[in-house]
């Protein structure tokens, strides 16, 4: 007589009674622990009729019904007939339960053929490139009335935001330019010093902050922290119902939540690029001094002859633009959450894939037009 | 001069609220269509019906959350479906709305809630607006907790909190939407005393969607019920009628434990 491995708690003997194989299930039967298999314990055998008993059970839950229901479909397979009388009434009606679950389980499939796919992603691409145009020109409009009527501006909310983002930033930011500028003056160091033009580092240093540098780590910083917080902040307000309760009450969400924002980055970001410039030219210096030898005094003055306010001016500009970018980018996918955590998480990572792309491609667009107008 | 807080005065007669062939859905979906109905002024309308079967669907294209597929929304005669910006805009002063989680501004104080309404639709000096929100807040029982944070209060605070402010500017209708929701029932109860207490004090029209069976019976006048699979109306009328007299099934089976409150 064939019986289940010892260390299992539950366990089953097999019998067989002429055509009938008695199926007598036995110990504890339990999911959270290891049960026999039917096609194991059967073998080779091929009996005409298998009849179910439980009556020395001491305890169980779905483990048995899933063996139970092994031994069903196997009797269904073969032709066998499956005598399940001696089961308690409860048990029949699970069994039945899962029977019709099986029966009726349809497995959905969400997968779409690849001309569908490509079809979808380009609809997809289309309808987002939309939404940032719309909600540009929602800000302008809304900018619009702020002019005409200043007094419903949300000046203290503004504030609030330009200290949030502005001087909140200043740690991460000097920390970034600092670096900056250290690892652009080895950079510079290393080749110029094989010329002998140790001196030309603190132009490389001047103007690679000034008119480049300076700008584009701030934005990088700034959409990482600031961008991916205005995200998670309106996203979360969507999911709140904050925004839905501005509707009601006809306040255009992008003049009470968005123009603040923006214009705290607009006012904040150019500052911090100066901040930014400054401290970036400090890690240069310190580098100068060090390794080249050359004295501060020195390494201003050369910086001098080379940088001047338009390059100043033109850094000053970038900010401003990917300050609004890193804002818009922010504000857009706050207010295009889905309205679930996950929702506000995927706003906040979108927020910061976008404002950094804008970013790069806003940096190409200055520099071809800077170049044409020999700024 | 007319106080500038008031909305302008709805013209009298005819009903508070008119909803014809209203077709309701969300990305080409159609959850709801063919509804129609009418709520009479100072009316409590309670949009009942199981969980999934449109009620706050509907609520949001009544408010202008959603724009419907097909039909009219008027708002005492005026259409609020293809009003031009100023009509609706003047047409959202009449009306205010409890959402289901109280929908605060997080970053603003009980107090600034509450006068954001006032600040955006009156000319009032902001001591006035102060008063104001001070006295709406008083009339939910918050009183003392006007410089207190959204987060810094219960769940039925907010909703109280949120009812100040729907109540703001003294609108001629006020949507609530699953106002039981998420409270024990002593806090629930007295949710619903002050919407009772609204009715009487101002002649609001009152419009709540709710499946709290305790509240249907309690304080609606009329009722209409929703069906998930009709996409539309089933029943209408007042509850304790529907649940005596109706033969529906699905009216039968959502009211039958109603008759337990009944008894």
């Amino acid at each position: 007589m064939p019986v289940s491995p010892g260390p299992l708690n539950a366990r089953v003997a097999l019998t067989l009674e002429g055509d009938t194989l008695a199926v007598a299930l036995a110990g504890t039967w339990q999911v959270t622990e290891s049960r026999p298999s039917w096609a194991g314990l059967l073998g080779a055998q091929n009996p005409a009729r298998v009849r179910l008993v439980v009556a020395d059970v001491e305890k169980w839950d779905t483990s048995l019904l899933l063996f139970l229901f092994e031994v069903q479909q196997w009797c269904r397979g073969t032709g066998a007939f499956c005598e399940t009388a001696a089961l308690p009434e409860k048990i029949r009606t699970l069994l039945g339960q899962l029977s019709a679950s099986h029966a009726t389980s349809v497995p959905f499939d969400r997968s779409e053929n690849f001309i569908t796919t490509v079809g979808l992603a380009t609809q997809d691409v289309a309808a987002k490139g939309r939404a940032i145009f719309q909600f540009v020109g929602e800000c302008v409009l809304s900018a619009q009335q702020l002019v005409r009527n200043p007094r419903k501006f949300r000046w203290r909310d503004c504030l609030d935001e330009m200290q949030q983002c502005g001087a909140m930033a200043l740690p991460i930011v000097s920390l970034v330019s600092l670096l900056v500028g250290v690892t652009l003056a080895y950079i510079g160091a290393v080749v110029l010093r094989q010329y002998g033009g140790d001196i030309y580092v603190a132009d490389f240093i001047g103007l690679s902050m000034v008119r480049e540098m300076g700008a584009l780590m701030t934005a990088m910083v700034l959409s990482g922290r600031t961008g991916a917080a205005f995200a998670a902040t309106l996203g979360n307000m969507k999911a709140n119902e904050e925004i839905d309760a501005l509707e009601t009450l006809g306040i255009p969400a992008v003049q009470f939540l968005v123009l603040p924002r923006l214009i705290a980055l607009g006012v904040m970001m150019p500052l911090l690029a100066l901040y930014a410039n400054a401290l970036g030219i400090i890690g240069g210096v310190i580098v100068a001094f060090g390794l080249l030898g050359i004295p501060p005094a020195a390494f201003w003055i050369e910086m001098l002859t080379i940088v001047d306010l338009s390059d100043i001016l033109s850094g000053v500009i970038k900010a401003t633009a990917f300050g609004l970018i890193v804002g818009l980018s922010g504000c857009l996918r706050g207010l295009q959450a889905d309205r679930s955590a996950a929702g506000v998480g995927r706003a906040a990572t979108s927020a910061v894939v976008t404002a950094i792309l804008l970013i790069i491609i806003a940096d190409a667009i200055f520099a071809i037009l800077f170049n044409a107008l020999g700024i | 001069m007319a106080d500038p807080i008031l909305p302008p005065l709805p013209p009298a007669g005819g009903p508070a609220i008119e909803v014809a062939n209203l077709a309701c859905g969300y990305d080409g979906k159609v959850v709801l269509k063919n509804i129609s109905f009418s709520v009479a002024r100072g009316e409590i309308f309670f949009i009942i019906g199981g969980s999934g079967c449109g009620k706050s669907t509907l609520l949001r294209h009544l408010v202008g959350l959603n724009q419907p597929t097909a039909g009219t929304v008027k708002f005492f005669g005026q259409s609020f479906t293809d009003a031009d910006t100023v009509t609706r805009r003047g047409l959202l002063k009449t009306f205010g709305m409890l959402f289901q989680s109280g929908a605060l501004w997080s970053s603003l104080t009980l107090r600034k809630n509450v006068s954001l309404p006032l600040e955006e639709y009156t000319t009032l000096a902001p001591r006035e607006i102060e008063e104001i929100a001070t006295l709406k807040l008083a009339q939910v029982g918050l009183s003392g907790f006007e410089d207190y944070y959204p987060a810094e209060i219960s769940g039925g605070m907010k909703k109280r909190a949120g009812l100040a402010r729907a109540l703001a500017l003294d609108p001629a209708i006020v949507f609530f939407d699953e106002p039981s929701a998420g409270l024990d029932p002593v806090t629930s109860r007295k949710l619903d005393e002050l919407i009772l207490q609204i009715r009487e004090t101002f002649g609001t029209t009152i419009v709540v969607v709710s499946h709290e069976l305790a509240s249907i019976f309690d304080i609606a006048d009329r009722v209409i019920m929703l069906d998930r699979a009709e996409q539309g109306i089933i029943a209408s009328g007042p509850p304790r009628a529907l649940a005596k007299t109706s033969r529906d099934p699905r009216v039968v089976e959502f009211l039958r434990r109603g008759d337990l409150l009944l008894q």
